[in-house]
């Protein structure tokens, strides 16, 4: 995105979000090559290919008609007001919704071509190609060290489990800070020094996707440019999806953003999540093709 | 009344029962030491029970005490903490028999002491099980009679492991019992440990369903697992019946060692409870 178009965002957004948006935005943006076409982004490899996808919980429907490409290499951001129903639609990409009981999901979701809900996919081994970092940082009530080894330890690896700790404290920004005390209790570190580590833990088992939901939400402005400058350095080497109700942190560092508004059923009463639109960031922000995604990204409604 | 005379009656009121069950508290622990420990000798510990009030001792009901408080702690706790991992990780709270097993054990946990002696008395002593009037069968008694407390304490323990490190675990490619056994019964380890030893120590005290089941009140020999048995509770009681004053001397000296063994044990809980703290 550029420095003009960035402009064109912030008066708007600036006020309603002031209060977890650093001050360093403007800046930052410049320096950060988004804005890559579309058609370039859509020659990448489509990691994951969502067709027609409906959520519910018991008998209450909470996404529609969900459809969506996600390419390698690629942040992609899920934008939209609460309710809306994209936290549960991350879910779906690492089968997290499998652990609530009366969960449903139906549709396609694929991943590299394969049926991510086909029968003998075991959903074990999903998540551990599909690495996830929640809104508040979880980290275990174990060292630092036992932290980011969990996910090696639990597929059973037990060589070389030094040198990817290293590896992937280093990859998350963390090595610095804690290489002298990986012993001490991950409780120790700060909220946002926990959330790298949550980071770190999930690049541990090797993933190839990475899926944060509002992983800045719980976090200072300092600890939030920290993780955004992370998501960019990472996206070389995983696809990012990540769900927030940023939108400035949305314009900083993804590529492509969706859309999801809540969409009254027949009945009137019935609330359910929709994919409103889906497009470049740049795009997105700027000229919107739907009055809903506009509204939204002006300050309008949300 | 002013807000300010309010707050103070009301401290006053708490200060006032805070005391009440201070003060009864103190008061039997001091009438029983001075009761007591005349009689608390080598005696009590070594010499068998005694017509003779001066050569007595309980040194069988101390032994079948630790013998129970062994075997309970091999029995219970390991069906109470594998039942309420099953409840509260595995089980799916709307099927109707495990609301049923909830209610059940919810129960369970209220009925009378003396009711699991009838229990025991009709199907372990007797009936299907028939181990006879040994000390496994009040094992197994009080097993029971402890065993929804302690599911209800490591069911309170599990539950407060908080969902998101159960969500942590599992999005890393952890299966269930990866996450069970590695985060969940890890951090909730001095929750179950202080639950069930509580449980314990109340159950070491209990009288009532041993004397059901026919636990003997004199007893000369050292007690075996599936020998006749006392237990120092049931030992304390029959000594307190009996008329000679140098029996209830003796009978204070005897609640001075159970409330020991009580005590040691609350001890050990909260000495688990602080290790497990520490090390993570």
């Amino acid at each position: 995105m550029t420095q003009m178009e960035s402009e064109q965002i912030a008066p708007t957004t600036r006020p309603r979000l002031s209060a977890d948006s650093p001050s360093i935005d403007s800046g930052r943006i410049a320096e950060v090559s988004l804005g890559t076409p579309r058609e370039e982004i859509e020659r990448r490899e489509r990691v994951f290919h969502v067709d027609d996808l409906d959520v519910s919980y018991g008998d209450n429907l909470v996404l529609r008609d969900v459809s969506i490409d996600i390419f390698e290499h690629t942040v992609t951001a899920f934008i939209g007001p609460s309710g809306c129903g994209k936290s549960t639609f991350i879910r779906c990409f690492n089968r997290m919704n499998d652990l609530i009981p009366n969960a449903r999901v139906t549709g396609t979701v694929e991943y590299h071509g394969r049926d991510l809900y086909a029968r003998v996919v075991d959903p074990v081994e999903v998540r551990r190609r599909i690495g996830m970092v929640f809104q508040k940082p979880n980290p275990f009530p174990k060292s630092i060290y036992d932290n980011v080894a969990f996910g090696p330890r639990v597929l059973g690896t037990k060589h070389g489990l030094d040198e990817r700790v290293e590896r992937c404290l280093r990859r998350a920004a963390l090595w610095d800070e804690v290489k002298n005390r990986l012993g001490d209790s991950a409780l120790s570190l700060s909220g946002g020094q926990q959330q790298r580590l949550c980071i770190a833990r999930a690049l541990a088992t090797e993933p190839d996707v990475l899926l944060m939901d509002e992983p800045a939400s719980a976090l200072d402005p300092i600890a939030t440019a920290a993780i955004e400058d992370l998501m960019r350095e990472l996206k070389r080497d995983y696809t990012i999806i990540v769900v927030t109700h940023n939108m400035q942190q949305a314009a900083r560092v993804a590529d492509l953003t969706a859309f999801f508004s809540v969409e009254l059923g027949e009945d009137g009463v019935d609330r359910h999540g929709v994919l409103v639109e889906y497009d470049t960031t740049t795009k997105l922000f700027t000229q919107p093709a739907d009055r809903r995604t506009e509204d939204y990204v002006t300050g309008r409604f949300g | 009344m002013s807000r300010r005379t309010k707050s103070r009656l009301f401290v006053a009121a708490m200060m006032l029962c805070l005391g009440v069950s201070f003060g009864t508290l103190a008061w039997l622990l001091v009438t029983t030491l001075i009761d007591g420990i005349p009689a608390l000798s080598q005696q009590l510990f070594i010499d068998p029970p005694s017509t003779v009030a001066e050569e007595a001792g309980a040194r069988p009901a101390i032994l079948a005490t630790v013998y129970l408080a062994a075997l309970l702690l091999l029995m219970a706790v390991p069906v109470g903490v594998l039942t309420a991992i099953y409840l509260e990780e595995y089980a799916r709270k709307e099927r109707w028999y495990n609301r049923l097993l909830e209610l059940n054990i919810q129960n369970l946990a209220a009925v009378p002491s003396i009711v699991y002696g009838i229990l025991g008395l009709a199907f372990v002593v007797r009936g299907p099980v028939s181990v006879g009037r040994v000390l496994l069968a009040g094992a197994i008694i009080l097993t029971l009679l402890v065993l929804p407390t302690v599911i209800i304490a490591s069911r309170e323990a599990i539950r407060a492991v908080p969902g998101s490190i159960r969500q942590g675990g599992y999005a890393l490619g952890a299966t269930k019992w990866q996450v069970v056994s590695r985060q969940v019964l890890p951090a909730s380890i001095p929750g179950i440990a202080t639950g069930s030893i509580l449980a314990l120590s109340r159950a070491v005290g209990e009288t009532a369903p041993l004397l059901l089941i026919g636990a003997l009140q004199y007893v000369a020999f050292d007690p075996t697992i599936l020998g006749a048995f006392t237990a120092l509770p049931v030992q304390i009681y029959t000594w307190v019946k009996l008329p000679d004053p140098a029996f209830q001397t003796l009978a204070a000296a005897g609640i001075i060692v159970l409330l020991a063994i009580v005590l040691s044990m609350n001890a050990i809980a909260i000495f688990l409870r602080n290790r497990y703290r520490q090390t993570w």
